[in-house]
């Protein structure tokens, strides 16, 4: 300790390299190190999901060639984005550390509420739309309230959720059954037809680089300015290239087939602006914070009760914008949507994608990451002609294992300090 | 004992008075008609057993429990203080026992939280130069403010916990046992830290079952037993009457064993001086 202190006034470095203690990794091998020290402690992010869709795309590709062929990944992303938005709503409840069980009812109470509204009351389709998101929006209240004002564990209050919301949809839908949403209506264009023109699709696809490019470079200004060290220069230009030419070649690809449906646009748009929240505003801070140490975050004069309700609404608002989405993707409003594996697919997409069910740790981009391994194991058996027994199954299978290298980072973490 | 505490008041600023608080939870009185006041470039040693109802006494002024009686009164206003938010935006920070840090954020997430610069758009640049300003303030030994608080030392996570209550400027600052989790450096620079928060003109409560560092700082040491004032001492007050007003017997537990340690130490230095002669 004494010998650092002594050299510290040396050469006065850079604000936050000033204790020669800590290794920073300077070039490209020490990033890499960096990485995989990372890796090896616990600190997974993203890795696990990749790993595992690599292997999911190979072995179904092997089995049948069809899996990964244009059109089929374009009707994956369709598929993808209702039960995404879904997820992303579970995203935000299990950052604080809760659980809504429930998602599944509410998409099919939302759904049915459109189609009640819409088709049999004659209302315009898009008010049927905010009165449904909004009355999802209710119950996420509710929960929140039975959570904040009596202590009630939000693992027993959304499955009491789970059965009356279920109930409030079969009573809706109960002359009829189903209510078919009209073919050619723009609901139903936009959950089955709509796609971005090519141009569009490249534009948008190259945007990503671009913002991120700008962003960062900015924030590395400013650092620098503030003499706060920065990344070199070069690996922002190159992570900005990596990312755009992945983008396009994905948007080529599909672009072989019918293109990107609007629909995975607007889940991608709801991602990139939850992740901003989450990363970059203080609401999102204190999610986290909320979600790490409960208590932690009272003491620091955050409104926990508040940050617990706004949880619970958008989850609850988010599980009925999906059930809006499946309704048009399937021109349909049934007794049977938001039942069945819905639930359990929204939670594993969240938690296969890296958001932990121990709260306090997660990132939007794990519903985007997560629904697609999901969606392709779904795919891929429909493909192989398997019935929905296996589906469920192999499904069963691939979330027991999320959750498992879930525990076994978390504990890794502890152990390497990095909780 | 109240009297003590008004003949003190010359001249400087009253911070906080305490008058009649007491705490009950449900049927145990954790406080009873606790009387205390702070000024301003003052240090109060708050000193009591276990039990005693240090930690209640410093929860009720952070906010985080609500008096059952009693009134408070900062900086000459009548406050109440319902929430921790509330005596921070007063001006009373607080350093807790547990530290209560998130330790799955980093340094500098953990020293802002709940008060983010540019909330819709996080200046995470500007806030971590004011963390490291902070941090170099108070000679920190932090290795990288972008790690998460899990992966730092306890007297590392003590640094972090008092930079952050110096953040918001406050008026008046209580440390809950700010020492008892540092070696012997950490404990001095914490003890070098608390006079430059006392000679900014900061009114200072600390909480501490350290003698030696209690008088070390303090200039009043305010005996708290049973939930109940019992006394308030000068800084050069002896090891035997703190001691005494803490237990509040003459002939306790600590006394007891000091003095069979006399006996014991003496009857051990006669051994080892006489050692050496049987070894020849």
């Amino acid at each position: 300790m004494t010998k650092s202190m002594e050299q510290d006034p040396q050469v006065a470095p850079m604000l936050d390299r000033r204790d020669e203690r800590v290794r920073h990794a300077e070039g490209f091998s020490a990033s890499i190190r960096a990485f995989l020290d990372r890796v090896r402690s616990g600190d997974l992010g993203s890795l696990p999901v990749i790993v595992g869709l690599v292997i999911i795309w190979t072995v179904f590709q092997s089995l049948n060639p069809v899996f990964l062929a244009p059109n089929n990944l374009v009707n994956l992303l369709f598929d993808c984005s209702t039960v995404g938005v879904i997820a992303l709503g579970i995203v935000c409840i299990l950052i604080v550390g809760e659980i809504d069980l429930s998602v599944g009812s509410v998409s099919g109470f939302a759904s049915a509420l459109v189609g009640v509204l819409w088709v049999n009351q004659g209302w315009p389709v898009v008010v049927a739309i905010l009165a449904a998101i909004a009355f999802g929006a209710l119950i996420g209240a509710i929960y929140a309230f039975l959570f904040n004002r009596f202590g009630m564990p939000s693992f027993v209050s959304t499955l009491a959720g789970l059965l009356s919301v279920l109930g409030l949809q079969l009573y809706l839908l109960g002359s009829t059954g189903s209510i078919n949403l009209p073919y050619g209506s723009s609901l139903v264009n936009f959950g089955q037809l709509l796609v971005m023109p090519d141009v569009v699709s490249y534009i948008l696809a190259a945007l990503p680089g671009i913002v991120l490019f700008v962003l960062e470079y900015r924030t590395a200004a400013r650092r620098r300015a503030a003499g706060l060290s920065s990344p070199p220069l070069g690996r922002l230009l190159v992570r900005a290239a990596f990312l755009t030419v992945f983008l396009e070649f994905v948007v080529y690809y599909l672009n072989l087939d019918r293109g990107i449906p609007w629909m995975f646009g607007l889940f991608v748009g709801l991602v990139v602006a939850m992740n901003y929240a989450l990363t970059r505003t203080k609401w999102g801070r204190s999610m986290i914070a909320v979600g790490g140490n409960r208590e932690a975050a009272r003491r620091a004069g955050i409104n926990v009760r508040f940050i617990y309700t706004t949880a619970f609404m958008l989850c609850s608002a988010l599980a009925a914008t999906g059930g809006i989405l499946s309704a048009a993707r399937l021109a349909s409003a049934s007794q049977q949507a938001g039942t069945g594996d819905v639930n359990l697919n929204a939670i594993a997409a969240a938690v296969i994608g890296g958001t932990s069910l121990f709260g306090g740790r997660g990132s939007a981009y794990s519903a985007l990451l997560g629904i697609i391994v999901i969606q392709s194991i779904a795919s891929g058996l429909t493909l192989l002609d398997l019935s929905s027994s296996l589906r469920y199954m192999i499904t069963g299978a691939v979330l027991a294992i999320a959750v498992i290298v879930d525990s076994l980072a978390r504990r890794s973490r502890v152990s390497h300090g990095r909780a | 004992m109240t009297n003590l505490n008004e003949v003190r008041d010359n001249g400087r600023e009253r911070v906080l008075s305490l008058r009649g608080i007491s705490k009950n939870f449900g049927a145990v009185s954790a406080l009873t008609n606790i009387d205390l006041d702070v000024h301003a470039g003052e240090v109060v040693a708050l000193v009591g057993d276990n039990g005693a109802g240090k930690s209640t006494l410093v929860k009720i002024l952070a906010g985080v429990h609500q008096p059952s009686s009693g009134s408070i009164t900062f900086r000459g206003k009548p406050v109440t203080l319902d929430d921790p938010s509330t005596a921070l935006g007063l001006g009373i920070a607080t350093v807790f026992q547990d530290l209560a840090l998130c330790e799955n954020l980093d340094v500098v997430a953990n020293i802002f939280l709940g008060r983010e610069l540019n909330p819709l758009r996080l200046d995470e640049v500007s806030m971590e130069v004011k963390a490291w300003t902070l941090l170099n303030e108070l000679s920190a030994r932090i290795l990288s403010v972008r790690e998460p608080v899990a992966s730092l030392s306890g007297g590392q996570r003590q640094t972090v916990a008092i930079a952050r209550s110096l953040l918001l400027e406050p008026k008046l600052i209580l440390l809950d046992e700010p020492t008892a989790a540092l070696g012997v450096a950490q404990t001095a620079e914490v003890l070098d830290l608390i006079e430059r928060v006392r000679d900014r003109g900061l009114g200072v409560i600390m909480v501490s079952h350290n003698m030696e560092d209690v008088r070390a700082v303090a200039d009043r040491i305010v005996v708290l037993r049973l939930g109940r004032n019992n006394g308030v001492f000068a800084p050069d007050a002896s090891n035997q009457e703190l001691v005494s007003a803490i237990t509040g017997a003459a002939d306790n537990s600590v006394s007891r064993r000091a003095s069979r340690r006399q006996t014991q130490g003496g009857q051990v230095q006669d051994q080892q001086t006489h050692r050496p002669e049987v070894r020849r």
